[in-house]
């Protein structure tokens, strides 16, 4: 009852007149659902919902609209919230209010994406675990974990198996931790996606078909993301083939690919320890599709790869992408890759220090610019340049992300 | 307004009416109470349900209503009532659901015929939805009707129900229909978080209905009866927009289309809605072409997009990601995500021709 006693006077500060906090168990058994629906649309704020031990078996998504709700298991692996039988609803749990914990249960197999939270502020995911029962196949739901247009998202201690997507993927949200959570044999491991003020710390990401994605994307409401980072983190053995429809960004990711920046401002990548990716360890890239958006910015804006541990990697680079590089750095690929897409007009001229690519590695580390021109699969010299000395140098690095719900940080 | 001069003899009939009317919302206090009432019979709304009479027989002052193209909920026959409270009309807005006063309820009810070819004939009450609108917003409440069709229940946790009829072919369709549980109302009744009706725009109240139930006369329109009557203050006389019924083969098949996804699809796909995220905006007034799908690629759209790579392409129905998204009924890749389990292959073959169309 200890989180009991920490949400109460909690509860008392953020709605005064309402009723005491509650805590309201729901048993695994034949009206579980039905039960487990009731308890979080008729919760208050301040509410515990408490999951028991056990199989919760839903045939429809679950929602919780009602701010300063926790709901929490007695544990990944003993509070499961399945959705094989799913018939309705994009996702298997939704959040849409704020203040809202979700601690120590699993959901496996929703027909769509595991758990969603839509314009939550200060929402809390931890010691979860979402998981497609069946290993990697398409027809899987798309995101693991999924907070979008969110702010203050807290990610810790969650696991996330299968997705056909990302296992956690955070997307058009600002002030974000992920960290402690294993992503596997997903397609992404761990994607963030028009986001701004990330840390992605301590995670593993490991068999997917690729590890760390910090990516961009145009004709979003949310778009220029900015002032990430990504460090301590392991991005090994990233394995598993591509197995995303192929109508998905993340199609296009070659398995075997350790972190990915496409576009965004302002990433820096360090003390990550990479190893056996077989296309490249880092890629550093433009968004490479035609679009129609005035406001997007399609190449990456200061960059800044660092102190990164590389072991064995690029001697298998696959598919697309992993073919363009290659014919270009040869094999084995180097670590890290740059695609050197340059808007024409800094081609002409110069680009601001601020916007530059910074690598600085320990000796031996490997590197390559392709020099490619615009957003054109197209080198504008065929002398791609592995000089990493010439890209020494550095950018201040953004302050930490504190979250309001993040006491112990 | 083509009906002004229809108009006018609601004019005359007028004094008959007001004592139709109810006084005030105090009629119908249920609408405002504070946990909406376990029955359905409990509001007034109907007459002599217990005795079997359905929704066939509406108290004073509730009002059944139409609309010109209608949300696709499995072919559900359903039948619209508004109730709003005497001398506080309803403010009328261009392009959003019209304003209602506190103490204004909403009432829909889904039922299926046994034949949808005698919609008529042997019909079933499944539920019945009320938006009431409180002081601090609009509050939904779906009530399932019992087999005996005498009452209709609360459900707060929403039901599944299996359901069969004879489709228009004559084929068996039998399937889970969900009666949606009060988060799920909101997840397509939302405009900013705060529940918001769908339905009642000027826009696709803008047609002829035969109010015969409490005036005799024939099909009038009805934003005109509505401000006749008082249910509607600030009709302009002209530039009321006009949506199009989207089985009117007789207006253009852009009208229809773009109608069709307006009603279906745009209380999610709005800047304002709960599928922001997605850029995908399919509003009627939605003149980005990227945001309206044309060459636009998904965002989140998982296994919904297939293997195809952008929402609309011009001419391709085939790989139009919302031409798939239509037409599926599994979980994950089926648009709207809630409120259908079935496909009406009609709308997939109208926005297909659509498609066509573009270039």
């Amino acid at each position: 009852m200890r989180t009991f006693l920490v949400a109460a006077p909690l509860a008392v500060l953020l709605s005064a007149g309402t009723a005491f906090a509650a805590d309201i168990a729901v048993r695994p058994g034949p009206n579980a659902a039905e039960k487990l629906t009731e308890a979080l649309i008729d919760a208050k704020q301040g509410d515990t919902i408490w999951l028991g031990f056990g199989r919760y078996e839903l045939t429809d998504g679950l929602s919780l609209d009602v701010d300063d709700v926790s709901v929490r298991g007695m544990g990944p692996d003993s509070s499961i919230l399945s959705f094989k039988n799913q018939e309705g609803s994009g996702e298997g749990l939704l959040v849409t209010s704020d203040r809202v914990v979700l601690e120590g249960f699993a959901v496996e197999d929703a027909k769509g994406d595991g758990i969603k939270s839509k314009g939550s502020d200060q929402i809390t995911f931890s010691n979860l675990r979402v998981e497609w029962m069946n290993g990697p196949d398409e027809k899987n739901g798309a995101y693991g974990v999924y907070p979008v247009s969110s702010k203050n998202v807290l990610i810790d201690h969650v696991t996330v198996r299968g997705a056909s997507d990302a296992g956690i993927y955070v997307g058009q949200s600002d002030g974000i931790v992920v960290r402690n959570s294993l992503a596997e044999y997903n397609v992404a491991g761990i994607e963030i996606e028009n986001s701004f003020r990330a840390d992605v710390y301590k995670n593993i990401a490991r068999h997917n078909t690729g590890g760390i994605l910090i990516f961009d994307l145009p004709n979003l409401p949310q778009q220029g993301g900015h002032d990430i980072r990504v460090f301590d983190n392991e991005s090994v053995e990233n394995d598993t083939p591509n197995f995303a429809p192929k109508g998905n960004t993340v199609a296009m990711v070659p398995m075997g690919m350790g972190i990915m920046v496409m576009a965004n401002r302002n990433v820096h990548v360090f003390n990550n320890r990479l190893d056996k990716n077989a296309t490249t360890h880092v890629l550093v890239a433009a968004y490479p599709n035609d679009y129609d958006d005035d406001n997007y910015m399609f190449v990456p804006r200061g960059v800044y790869v660092h102190d990164n541990d590389y072991g064995e990697g690029g001697y298998a680079p696959d598919g697309e992408v992993g073919d363009t590089i290659s014919k270009y750095s040869g094999k084995p690929v180097p670590d890290i890759v740059w695609d050197g897409v340059t808007r024409i007009p800094e081609w002409l001229s110069w680009t601001a220090p601020e916007n530059r690519v910074y690598v600085d590695e320990k000796e031996g580390t490997s590197f390559v610019n392709i020099k490619m021109l615009s957003q054109l699969i197209l080198p504008w010299s065929t002398t791609p340049d592995t000089d990493i000395s010439a890209y020494k140098g550095s950018l201040p690095e953004p302050a930490p992300v504190e979250l309001p719900q993040d006491k112990t940080s | 307004m083509q009906f002004r001069q229809m108009a006018g003899l609601a004019v005359a009939l007028g004094a008959m009416l007001i004592a139709l009317l109810p006084a005030s919302a105090a009629d119908y206090p249920a609408i405002l109470a504070e946990k909406p009432p376990k029955l359905l019979s409990e509001y007034g709304f109907f007459q002599d349900i217990e005795k079997g009479a359905g929704i066939s027989k509406p108290s004073a002052g509730i009002v059944e209503y139409d609309l010109a193209t209608p949300l696709f909920s499995d072919f559900a026959v359903k039948t619209r009532h508004v109730h709003v409270p005497e001398g506080q009309p309803a403010k009328y807005t261009a392009s959003e659901a019209l304003e209602f006063p506190i103490g204004t309820a909403l009432i829909k009810t889904f039922a299926f015929p046994a034949d949808l070819r005698h919609p008529k004939d042997n019909v079933r009450l499944i539920e019945t939805r009320v938006l009431s609108r409180h002081e601090d917003g609009w509050h939904a409440a779906a009530y399932v009707w019992n087999d005996e069709q005498t009452e209709a229940v609360l459900k707060i946790a929403g039901k599944r129900m299996d359901l069969s009829f004879v489709d228009d072919k004559g084929e068996k369709v039998s399937f889970s229909y969900a009666v949606p549980n009060k988060n799920q109302c909101k997840g397509c009744h939302a405009i900013n978080g705060k529940i918001t009706p769908i339905g009642p725009k000027a826009r696709n109240l803008n047609r002829d209905f035969d109010h015969g139930a409490i005036q005799a006369g024939g099909p009038m329109n009805q934003l005109s009866w509505w401000a006749e009557n008082g249910l509607l203050a600030g009709l302009p006389d002209t530039g009321v927009e006009k949506a199009a019924d989207w089985l009117d083969e007789s207006a253009s098949l852009d009208e229809r289309a773009r109608t069709w996804l307006d009603v279906n699809c745009a209380h999610c796909h709005r800047p304002e809605g709960p599928a922001s995220n997605s850029g995908l905006f399919l509003t009627r007034g939605e003149e980005n072409p990227v945001a309206r799908g044309i060459m636009k690629r998904p965002v989140a759209a998982g296994r919904g997009a297939g293997d195809d790579q952008f929402d609309i392409v011009p001419g391709h129905p085939d790989q139009s990601i919302l031409i798939r998204r239509v037409s599926s009924t599994e979980p994950g890749v089926m648009m709207p995500e809630l409120g259908r389990a079935l496909t009406d292959k009609r709308v997939v073959d109208m926005l297909r021709q659509w498609i066509l169309t573009l270039h």
